[in-house]
């Protein structure tokens, strides 16, 4: 009696020996080793050339966790677009008349919606990426890649949500007919720090998330408070100016009013996107550092 | 010729308990500090340290197949994660001259949601292939893995079976300098299996690197052209010949299933039951040291507990065969019912009218449950040894060669005796 799987084997491996790159015999040994393993500095996370190297890892996760998100939804990616809208009616309805004095003569609704267009990417970006870590204990236990891949793939598909959501923000300035300024073409520039500045939030909460589990509970009330401080509802004019310097320490209030600046032509409040600027730069050093700490000793403990 | 694996005085201190807890929520960490004090005051800071690896050192040269073997707790799992790069080492230092890809399980990444097709490529993606690699390879990995027909449906639709083939066709279809695999052999049917086998060997045979880490001697053997035995962290039998590692292991199984079962401390469980010994006794009671093929055996597992009522209490030894392969499985579960409580000394026993086993060397674990808890459990707690016997009545026995278990047996011609 013969069993007939077996021989599929052998087809199988003419068909890889053809067209495979296999070392062979022939396989000559590096000079130097390609990687060496011992204790390491903390900032070794920041090895560029690793992250560059696994460039194609951080578009497959950023693609699944697009592609899986709105699986099993009715509405599917139109949720990108229904959160923000449904604020803007709400904050609408209820500040509108309040605001009306400091919006500097733009509709409230478009006013509203140029905020939360980012502040959805940005707080979308730190609640993801803040779970990311531990919600991907089994990669990070059984495969070697650039931990920092992970909030990053994060942040990357709050990105494409982020687009979606522009389309509606785009849709309203036509329907308010806003004309653009050549400020717009620093729009580039502020989706970059805003990415950047909520990967440096999120990066950080997905490793103090790994030691102190309140994280992913305390998350969502942060947010709430910090959605209050942001300038999203009433523009940072609104706050007395003997208090306003104290906004210049939220990087995301400066971001988010110049979005405005650049896609309603008013001026640009330099140093308040200067100060995001450096801060954001900060804590993007900061969080790498103690993602690298927490990342170590999460594949350690498990 | 060079090496293109060096490691050298590799050492991985972990921490258990204590300090090193998993994870704490702030309030633990706010009264870990409240009560840090005290603990200085008591002077013992709670936390026990272990020495997964200890100063291992080898070199492995370019289109070696390399077996790791030792037994649970040895470090072949820490030493493949070292080398994988997912923990770092204590102190000591490896390098590698090629590319690594490591299996430590099958499937890692893959998404249910997803189809075959996606999985194929995260996964693939996620073990290092390139998306180009990943095209080049796509309709081979699809063919090996025989899903041809399901590759755009959901892998959550797909059969255990499927899932299977699926993610060990993609991790099959690496083609790293440097292969390190760990007992995914160990899924699958059987014939799935031996593709696998089948594969690793063809990878082997492309003059790639392979490290291999099994508990199935059998694999090991045919797989392997050097093998190495860890104990407890420590190199036990440097890199060389497999038979001789082999030989090495059995003799440090032998010698541990020597030791008395009360003084083993390889045991798991919340101990409210101990094993305290184990012997075998023929139909009469006497007390055998070797057992023949088709005589009547009673196992006997004495206990201690240390309450008076452990209830709905079930034991089981599962043998193993030394060529690494699991026997058979008795258990008062499955064959009779558990025993509703136990006295706080006494025996169990188990009878096996006809033993059916081939002459050879058996190794046992012992496992006591009480309500699916369990409350001992030693692995590779004995050494039986089973000499030839008569078991058919006949004077006869199978060739050794087709050697397995031997079952009763009637033949009749044209249905008549």
């Amino acid at each position: 009696m013969k069993q007939t799987a077996p021989q599929t084997i052998p087809v199988a491996t003419t068909i890889s020996a053809e067209n495979s790159q296999a070392p062979g015999k022939n396989f000559q040994l590096p000079e130097e080793p390609l990687v060496v393993i011992q204790s390491s500095s903390r900032w070794n996370l920041i090895n560029l050339k690793d992250i560059w190297a696994y460039r194609e890892l951080l578009f497959f996760l950023t693609w699944r966790d697009v592609k899986v998100r709105y699986k099993q939804t009715i509405l599917g990616a139109a949720w990108a677009i229904l959160q923000p809208l449904f604020m803007m009616i709400i904050f609408t309805i209820f500040f509108g008349r309040l605001a009306a004095v400091g919006s500097s003569g733009i509709p409230y609704p478009l006013f509203a919606l140029a905020g939360l267009v980012p502040w959805t990417f940005f707080s979308n970006t730190i609640t993801a990426s803040g779970n990311s870590l531990v919600g991907s204990a089994h990669l990070i236990t059984k495969v070697y890649f650039p931990r920092l891949i992970v909030p990053a793939a994060a942040m990357m598909a709050g990105l494409v949500d982020f687009v979606l959501a522009f389309l509606l923000l785009a849709g309203l300035m036509i329907y308010y007919r806003v004309t653009l300024t050549m400020q717009v073409l620093f729009l580039p520039a502020l989706v970059l720090l805003t990415a950047l500045f909520g990967l440096g939030v999120g990066t950080w909460m997905s490793a103090l998330n790994v030691k102190y589990r309140d994280v992913r509970f305390a998350l969502p009330f942060l947010i709430q408070l910090w959605l209050c401080v942001s300038s999203v509802i009433l523009p940072s004019s609104a706050v007395p100016e003997k208090y306003r310097w104290i906004l210049m320490f939220n990087p995301m209030s400066g971001i988010i009013e110049g979005y405005r600046s650049a896609l309603f032509g008013l001026p640009f409040d330099w140093p308040a996107i200067g100060v995001a600027a450096v801060l954001t730069i900060a804590m993007l050093f900061y969080s790498v550092y103690s993602f690298g700490k927490a990342e170590r000793s999460f594949a350690d403990i498990i | 010729m060079r090496p293109i694996i060096r490691v050298e005085d590799l050492s991985k201190l972990y921490y258990l308990g204590g300090s090193g807890a998993a994870y704490s929520t702030l309030r633990e960490t706010v009264m870990d500090v409240a009560r840090k004090p005290l603990r200085y005051l008591r002077g013992n800071n709670n936390s026990q340290t272990l020495w997964a690896l200890k100063d291992v050192s080898f070199e492995v040269l370019p289109g070696d197949v390399v077996g790791i073997i030792g037994r649970n707790g040895a470090g072949k799992s820490t030493l493949l994660k070292v080398l994988s790069r997912i923990v770092e080492p204590t102190t000591g230092r490896v390098e590698l001259y090629g590319r690594v890809a490591s299996l430590l399980e099958v499937g890692t990444g893959f998404h249910p949601e997803l189809t075959g097709r996606e999985n194929i490529y995260l996964n693939g993606s996620i073990l290092g292939m390139t998306r180009r690699e990943i095209e080049r390879k796509f309709d081979e990995i699809v063919a090996f893995a025989e899903v041809e027909k399901f590759i755009d449906t959901p892998v959550k639709r797909y059969s255990s079976g499927m899932y299977v083939r699926l993610a060990f066709a993609v991790a099959a279809h690496l083609e790293p300098e440097i292969l390190v695999v760990d007992e995914v052999l160990a899924v699958g049917d059987a014939v799935f299996q031996k593709k696998c086998l089948g594969r690793m060997r063809d990878v082997a045979s492309m003059g790639r690197t392979v490290i291999f880490v099994s508990h199935n001697m059998a694999a090991v053997s045919s797989l392997c052209s050097k093998a190495m035995v860890l104990w407890q962290g420590k190199v036990e039998f440097p890199l060389g010949s497999v038979e001789a590692a082999v030989q090495q292991y059995l003799s440090q199984v032998h010698k541990i299933t020597k030791m008395k079962l009360a003084e083993r401390t390889d045991r798991q469980g919340d101990g409210r039951v101990r094993i305290k010994d184990f012997a075998t006794f023929d139909g009469q009671g006497n007390e055998l040291e070797y057992l023949a093929t088709g005589q009547e055996v009673d196992f006997r597992i004495y206990y201690s507990s240390a309450e008076t009522n452990v209830q709905n209490v079930s034991v089981a030894v599962g043998i193993t065969s030394n060529s690494g392969g699991f026997v058979s499985m008795l258990s008062n579960e499955v064959a009779g019912g558990t025993f509703e409580s136990i006295a706080r000394d006494g025996y169990f026993t188990c009878k096996i009218k006809k033993l059916p086993l081939m002459p050879g060397n058996y190794t046992a674990g012992l496992i006591i449950r009480s309500n699916d808890v369990i409350v001992d459990w030693i692995q590779q707690a004995v050494t039986i040894v089973v000499e030839p016997g008569d078991f058919y009545g006949t004077g006869r026995m199978p060739p050794p060669t087709h050697s397995g278990v031997l079952l009763e047996q009637e033949w009749t011609l044209n249905g008549s005796k």
